[in-house]
């Protein structure tokens, strides 16, 4: 990069530009490690204003920027781009307000997700948007990927929880999206924001909806013979009116890994199901009951409630620790993200152990079972030639089953890099098409994250029709009368 | 403007335009428009009622290519929102559109078309004992589309949140012909932008909305209903707090009030008979300060009894944030008492509601909407006069302020409708 740009930044940031290899090495992926590619330089802003002096420079020398916060993302999103720098927002980390009588936090992006809710809890609230990484992952982060988590089966999403945005534009403009008060007249702009993986600018600000703490919280562990057995019960549950704020899922496979990984005292079964009730006492006692009752008559054998917070965390530490312990029972594993109608889940796991025998590599599963997000975790010994290739095609086999069955290619960790080229199989060029219509108003240039999310990126100028903006009116800048 | 104004159609190609519709939809399903058909003063020559997705798009695409301005039209309940548009030769009404696609009852998701109304999806999906947790206004008219297109919501939102919240998937017809989905029928899904969020609430400006998915939540147990009445605003204010800030879970918290009476609180609990009860008792416990009244025969449907066309009257929506419900209904009472406004109120505790001012004046109208609107923009809400008299929409902007996104909003108004034929100028900022 040039002294001259280079300069420039330094004049923003000061010592918040990194441009030493080595230190840039540290910036050269997310939590998905097998993409790599080094940035031109790291910048740390502390500020809006700093974000949007960086950008207004990357807006005239046309250098493509991508956003980053704590950089625990599974899909590339975060992977630095060709002749980019990367703006880290891991400084900006603090939480602006808290107004407590309209259930409302202000925060800055770099802010990290557990510390919302630690910062609330004295006051009997919470953050819901709980991704396994919670205690690193950043709300910034959050925003891009729409992340879920185990409770959003219940308690939605992020974009559930995202009230308004602060964002500086690719333009280097500063605008507001949303508004604290719900229903602001307009485009849902965050809407559209949240979820979009860095594409259309980046957040300096959030407004987040926070959420009271149910009244009574128990959480069911249920030991089955197969997963078709405690899917079976998924389906009893839910058919009986239910909406457990969790159901989560794992195979034998998955368990042992957990086993070895961090003792969580799991039976040693073919199918684990956690179901957790919370809400009004009489409510939860009463539903749970039923709940029980359910996973006896599928087939469960060990049935054991956890009612106090120190039960629930022993139950939930092998679940949350699932993802990390496989490199207990392999030296590596791809982890993915696929989501199929909930209905289809015996089929689904059926071809997945066909596909897994006949590629001869070993998949454990664990899945968000209530909504029908699946984590299939394809394992492989990257010392063995071909195994890496091997499991990767596995892998995108088994989203293309997902894409089958009428589901999705990712139901929390986004596109990324990683499956752009899947957005073909899930969705026809008219769709891909429309949905960069959108691309093209926020970032004409293409460059905010560029590249990602589309196998094609579409070039804002080649609308056809009766009338094509001309750039300046897009960016806001001149208007036609 | 973010768009161009067009230029006249030529009368060849108007001509032109017309005979391709007629054999694109046939014959049987376009006509020529009548007096009821007009949105505010403006009377489009033709109504067309395409049959499928395809030729919804495909109607707008003849219609852009003619330059012909297109006001979609679902069950017609709420053509009078917005600004008044400017211009508009072709109403595309949805009305055929009305199937229940699937309804996935295992996976708690229904596909329907837009045209289909609101009743008749709930009824198709309380076979399975589920609905679309979604009380809006008029549901025995009120299409998907239009429900969609203006995001309507009601007491339901407390619990279950807002179209936002419960839509998984929409195809739109686009004015170059594209038919585009986006999101899918799982619940769970972040492939790619999120276009049913962009589409709701958008007044059918971007595309014409075919099909969507939502997501069901099981139709309730059982279903208790509180109301208290409170001595003043104050009181009220607080004790929606109170209730908002324990942790019972109702599906209804909604406050009425009005000039001619003093504010009154409903409470609705859903669930087990016996989580229902204990959150009845808690409630009370927590209001001891209120009186326990009888409530009004469907007082959930409250919401929808504002619209009465008997008086010279406005009806606006006003979203807020939840702890300045009460300073709103001082300042209601501070505008209106000078100028001798009747008025009523129906709002949700997550800020949102319903205002019907009467009055036969409508400078006093004009001036206490402006002064309330004010206010509330302050404080980060807002105000849109949905129905008015004709007069007051030639004197304000309906909507109000859209903030410093607002060229964000026209440029992508421009990416999906270059040509500017959608709804031209009823929506926010002259969109």
């Amino acid at each position: 990069m040039e002294p001259r740009i280079l300069g420039q930044f330094r004049a923003i940031v000061g010592k918040g530009l990194i441009t030493e290899t080595s230190e840039l090495h540290t910036y050269e992926c997310d939590g998905l490690t097998n993409l790599r590619a080094l940035p031109q330089a790291v910048l740390l802003p502390t500020s809006t204003s700093e974000v949007q002096a960086i950008v207004r420079i990357c807006q005239r020398e046309k250098i493509p920027f991508v956003a980053r916060g704590s950089g625990t993302g599974l899909s590339g999103g975060a992977l630095p781009v060709d002749k980019g720098v990367v703006i880290s927002l891991a400084r900006m980390n603090r939480i602006l307000e808290v107004d407590l009588p309209n259930a409302r936090v202000v925060a800055e992006p770099g802010v990290v997700n557990a510390d919302v809710t630690q910062r609330v809890a004295p006051h009997g609230y919470f953050f819901a948007p709980d991704p396994s990484s919670q205690s690193v992952c950043s709300i910034g982060g959050n925003v891009a990927e729409n992340s879920g988590g185990a409770h959003c089966l219940k308690y939605g999403f992020t974009t559930t929880h995202v009230l308004a945005l602060e964002v500086v534009l690719p333009d280097g403009s500063i605008v507001h999206l949303g508004s604290r008060a719900v229903d602001r007249p307009g485009y849902d702009l965050p809407g559209i924001f949240v979820g979009s993986e860095g594409t259309l600018g980046i957040a300096t600000k959030v407004v987040l909806r926070i959420v009271k703490k149910p009244a009574v919280i128990q959480t069911l562990l249920a030991a089955f013979n197969s997963t078709t057995e405690a899917g079976a019960a998924v389906s009893g549950i839910i058919g009986a009116g239910m909406l457990p704020a969790a159901i989560e899922m794992m195979d034998n496979l998955a368990i042992q890994a957990a086993e070895a990984s961090v003792h969580a005292g799991y039976p040693n079964c073919g199918g684990l199901l956690l179901v957790e009730l919370d809400g009004p006492a009489a409510e939860v006692e009463h539903l749970m009951e039923q709940v029980g009752e359910i996973c006896t008559q599928c087939g469960a054998w060990e049935i054991r409630v956890a009612q106090s917070e120190a039960e629930r965390a022993v139950v939930w530490k092998g679940r949350k620790a699932a993802f990390a312990a496989m490199g207990r029972i392999s030296p590596n594993y791809i982890v993915q993200d696929g989501v199929i109608p909930r209905t289809a889940l015996p089929k689904v796991l059926g071809d997945i152990e066909r596909m897994s025998a006949a590629e001869g590599l070993r998949v454990a599963n664990v899945f968000h079972a209530g909504d029908g997000n699946l984590h299939p975790l394809v394992l492989y010994d990257g010392r063995i030639a071909g195994q890496e290739e091997r499991a990767m095609e596995l892998s995108i086999n088994i989203l293309r089953l997902c894409v089958k069955y009428g589901g999705s290619i990712t139901g929390e960790h986004g596109v990324g890099e990683e499956k752009k080229m899947m957005m073909g199989e899930m969705f026809a060029e008219p769709d891909l098409e429309t949905m960069q219509l959108v691309r093209c108003a926020f970032d004409p240039e293409h460059l905010s994250n560029p590249g990602k999310v589309f196998p094609r990126t579409r070039l804002c100028a080649e609308r056809t029709g009766p009338y094509q903006p001309h750039p300046l009116e897009v960016a806001g800048v001149a208007q036609f009368f | 403007m973010g768009t161009r104004p067009l230029p006249h159609p030529s009368i060849a190609a108007v001509e032109a335009a017309w005979s391709d519709l007629r054999t694109r939809v046939g014959e049987e399903h376009m006509r020529a428009s009548m007096m009821e058909d007009a949105v505010d003063d403006v009377l489009p020559h033709m109504v067309i009622e395409p049959g499928t997705p395809e030729e919804v798009a495909d109607a707008l695409k003849i219609a852009t290519g003619a330059r012909l301005k297109v006001i979609p039209r679902g069950g017609a309940t709420k053509m009078d929102w917005g600004n008044p548009p400017r211009g508009g030769e072709l109403i595309l009404s949805t009305r055929r559109l009305k199937r229940v696609v699937e309804h996935a009852w295992g996976d708690m998701t229904a596909t329907v078309e837009a045209g289909c109304t609101f009743q008749q999806l709930q009824e198709t999906l309380a076979v399975h004992g589920q609905r679309l947790a979604l009380d809006p206004l008029w549901p025995e008219r009120a299409t998907i589309g239009g429900i969609l297109a203006t995001n309507d919501s009601g007491p339901l939102r407390v619990r279950f949140g807002s179209l936002r919240d419960l839509i998984i998937g929409i195809t739109l017809a686009l004015p170059d012909g594209t038919l585009a989905k986006s999101g899918g029928k799982v619940v769970k899904n972040v492939a790619g932008y999120d276009l049913p969020k962009l589409a709701t609430g958008s007044l059918g400006t971007l595309g014409i909305i075919t099909q969507a998915i939502f997501r069901l939540h099981p139709l309730p147990r059982e279903s208790r209903t509180l109301s208290l009445s409170i001595s003043d605003s104050g009181n009220m204010n607080a004790l929606v707090l109170a209730i908002q800030d324990c942790n019972m879970v109702p599906t209804g918290v909604q406050v009425r009030a009005g000039s001619a009476a003093g504010p009154e609180v409903d409470l609705r609990f859903e669930g087990t008979s016996s989580g229902c009860e204990a959150q009845m008792e808690q409630t009370l416990g927590i209001a001891s300060g209120a009186r326990r009244i009888e409530s009004p025969a469907d007082v959930w449907n409250a919401h929808s009894e504002l619209w009465s066309r008997a008086e010279a009257s406005v009806v606006c929506k006003f979203s807020l944030l939840p702890a300045d419900l009460g300073t709103f209904l001082d300042s209601i009472v501070e505008a209106t008492e000078s100028l001798h406004l009747a008025w009523r109120l129906v709002a949700q505790a997550v800020g949102a509601g319903y205002l019907r001012l009467e009055s036969k004046d409508s400078g006093a109208l004009i001036t206490v909407l402006e002064a309330l609107r004010k206010k509330l923009e302050a404080r980060g809400g807002s105000l849109v006069i949905l129905r008015c008299p004709h007069e007051i929409k030639s004197k304000t902007d309906v909507w109000g302020s859209a903030g410093d996104a607002l060229a964000l909003m026209k440029s992508i108004k421009a990416q999906f409708d270059p040509a500017g034929v959608l709804n031209p100028g009823r929506f926010v900022g002259g969109i």
